[in-house]
């Protein structure tokens, strides 16, 4: 019994159907949310003049660095050669489809004029890097898709490494762009740095993988199919590598804005005075998010502890939102300098430190995101064989 | 309409041999679909044929380039006759204290710290030869006129506010509620972002200035120049000439239209 067996989920379960009901309803609240604030206007939501992107962005840009980031536990067979991830390709693949289609139906729901994504979809802007984007988008979607076609139809397996490098290449470009869209802001102190691409890309393994390993686990608890310790704790250690990686560019990126000095007032505000963002950086981000899971991972009283990996899973998606919500809210917070070294002041905000305050329509619409995601997931695994039947010890570490 | 009606009998003749309910369902819902695309389209044509039956006067050309010139020492501390007048053009009237309501145009009082120097200026959108603004709009919609002049286009702007992120100048405004008491010469829309538009239409009516810079000579101040860059002889470009001009935020290369002397 060494061979390793696909099985859809059984979707007749009463719990089956009420998660997916629960999950609708919460996508439906998300959708709704949108269309009150589209039919009131932004002005019910937190966001203004000054903070322009709020917490629909950040849930946002979560969910689609997650994305690329699922699909790295994929990559890891397909592309470095390492088999014992072969059976949890599948559902990398479709992780990873859900969280972007969950991320982008936020940042579209939550455009001025939803309404004219048609003219998003067919009216280019080449010079800028939101236009290309949507390109590395929609190209994902299609790569990602066809790549999980390579490993599901045996015909076309012998296309598996390929399409597995090709969609790999891609997902690091995608989230190069995702950085990108912040790092190619010159006008604001705390973006314009090349800093944030690749930390965009090392934050997409870290909150990627810690998606991925609660979906799989969750998804096994509930189908009572068996999980060995030989894959979870190769996951853990990956996952514990990641974190580090996260926090060496976090220390990076503000070491180097430190060196230069027009750039020490918005580092000050970032991690001394910034109120709520410093606060947000030291205790949820680096603590949290940090320092607790990699002791939860490394300590030796919750090594081999599944539940702690699932907490330390869980902190590295808090620490990873309030990383995001640092840089995108905090980033606008700051004033812009127009006239650096000099005070400025006007009935515009000028000079000021912004506030935000998420209203309650954009944490819906940012839940919604995530529900569609699951939603996503959930069906997915129940009509098609993305799950292996057993992960036991026996089935991962048989070489083929 | 012939190719509709073309296609249609197409599909009847096509359906000839099969079952005559099921042909008569699909027929009409064929019919109904056919219908409701010309409904559809119908409005769109003969709104195209309206609008191109009124094609500008004059074509806008790159011999000339639109700016301001601001001298900021005869610019009152206390006056903010421009910013009225821009409200009063183009129907603004944003409420003291909203950080939601719009801003074409704003008093910014510049001190520094070292002196207790202050100094008052107007700040809009500084109409940049390579806007940031422009750069980054996904779908074209912030776009610069031959003329100079930087617009959004209100038919293709999706509400993605990263003009606004990319600003330096923090010249753009997001519409963040439903307007009334649009004018018809500055049309708006709710969703979209919008700034200064350098009154384009003062200009393509011919009255060559703006409503800042015409409350502002009103008042005696003539702190605010409008002119043609490109023309030598223009007035704007003898004061730079002869006395010079600063750009804000020189250092980023945008090769602004709108400069500053005395700061």
């Amino acid at each position: 019994m060494d061979t390793l067996r696909y099985g859809a989920l059984d979707a007749r379960s009463p719990k089956y159907w009420a998660l997916l009901i629960g999950l609708g309803l919460i996508a439906m609240i998300g959708v709704l949310s949108a269309h009150h604030m589209e039919v009131e206007g932004h002005v019910i939501s937190g966001m203004n003049n000054q903070i322009v992107w709020g917490m629909p962005h950040v849930f946002a840009v979560f969910l689609i660095v997650a994305a690329s980031g699922a699909l790295n536990v994929a990559s890891i067979s397909s592309v470095f050669g390492k088999t014992e991830y072969k059976p949890l390709g599948r559902l990398s693949a479709l992780l990873a489809i859900a969280l972007l289609a969950g991320g982008l139906a936020v940042l579209v729901l939550d455009l001025g004029r939803p309404d004219r994504l048609i003219v998003a979809m067919t009216t280019y802007n080449f010079k800028s890097i939101f236009a290309w984007n949507i390109l590395l988008y929609t190209g994902f979607f299609g790569i990602v898709g066809f790549y999980m076609w390579c490993m599901m139809d045996h015909g076309m397996q012998k296309f598996s490494k390929y399409a597995g490098l090709f969609a790999f290449i891609w997902r690091l470009i995608l989230t190069t762009g995702t950085g990108s869209i912040f790092g190619f802001l010159v006008a604001r102190s705390a973006y314009d740095t090349a800093m944030l691409a690749p930390m965009f890309i090392m934050m997409s393994f870290a909150i990627g993988l810690a998606f991925y390993i609660i979906v799989m686990l969750a998804s096994y608890q509930w189908s009572e199919r068996p999980v060995g310790d030989l894959i979870v704790n190769r996951m853990r250690n990956l996952l514990g590598i990641f974190i580090a990686a996260v926090m060496y560019f976090v220390a990076v990126y503000h070491v180097t804005n430190l060196y230069a000095t027009e750039h020490h007032a918005v580092e000050k505000f970032l991690l001394v005075d910034g109120g709520i963002f410093t606060q947000l950086f030291w205790y949820v981000q680096i603590l949290l998010g940090g320092i607790v899971p990699l002791a939860l991972i490394y300590a030796p009283q919750t090594r081999n502890c599944r539940r702690a990996l699932l907490a330390a899973c869980g902190l590295v998606l808090i620490g990873g939102m309030a990383h995001i919500y640092i840089i995108i809210v905090g980033g606008q917070a700051f004033p812009i300098e127009i006239f650096p070294g000099m005070e400025i002041s006007s009935s515009f905000f000028d000079g000021e430190v912004s506030a935000y305050t998420p209203s309650i329509w954009e944490i819906l619409l940012g839940f919604g995101g995530v529900a569609i995601t699951l939603l996503l997931v959930t069906v997915g695994v129940a009509i098609l064989d993305f799950l292996p039947e057993s992960l036991a010890d026996n089935i991962v570490s048989y070489k083929k | 309409m012939n190719d509709i009606n073309k296609k249609y009998t197409l599909l009847n003749k096509s359906d000839v041999n099969a079952n005559q309910g099921v042909n008569q369902g699909k027929r009409t819902f064929i019919g109904g679909l056919v219908g409701a695309s010309g409904l559809a389209v119908a409005p769109g044509v003969m709104l195209y044929q309206t609008a191109a039956a009124k094609p500008l006067e004059q074509a806008v050309s790159s011999a000339v380039r639109w700016g301001m010139l601001v001298n900021v020492n005869q610019c009152a501390e206390d006056c903010d006759d421009c910013v009225t007048a821009c409200n009063d053009e183009h129907g603004l009237w944003p409420k003291e204290g909203s950080t939601t309501d719009s801003q074409w145009i704003r008093k910014l009082t510049v001190k520094d710290p070292s002196t207790g120097n202050a100094k008052s200026l107007p700040m809009m959108c500084q109409h940049c030869e390579n806007p940031p603004c422009v750069d980054v709009c996904p779908t074209g919609a912030s776009f610069k006129r031959e003329d100079g002049i930087v617009l959004v286009n209100m038919h293709t702007c999706i509400g993605c506010r990263y003009c606004m992120m990319a600003c330096p100048y923090k010249a753009r405004s997001f519409v963040h509620e439903t307007l009334e008491n649009q004018l018809p010469d500055s049309p708006r829309g709710k969703g979209c972002v919008e700034s200064c538009n350098m009154c384009v239409n003062k200009i393509d009516a011919g009255d060559n200035t703006t409503a800042c810079a015409e409350a502002c000579s009103k008042t005696g101040h003539e702190a605010i120049t409008f002119g043609d860059l490109n023309d030598p002889e223009s007035d704007i470009s003898t004061q730079l000439k002869a006395h010079g001009g600063n750009q804000i935020r020189a250092d980023l290369g945008l090769n602004t239209g709108v400069r500053y002397q005395g700061l």
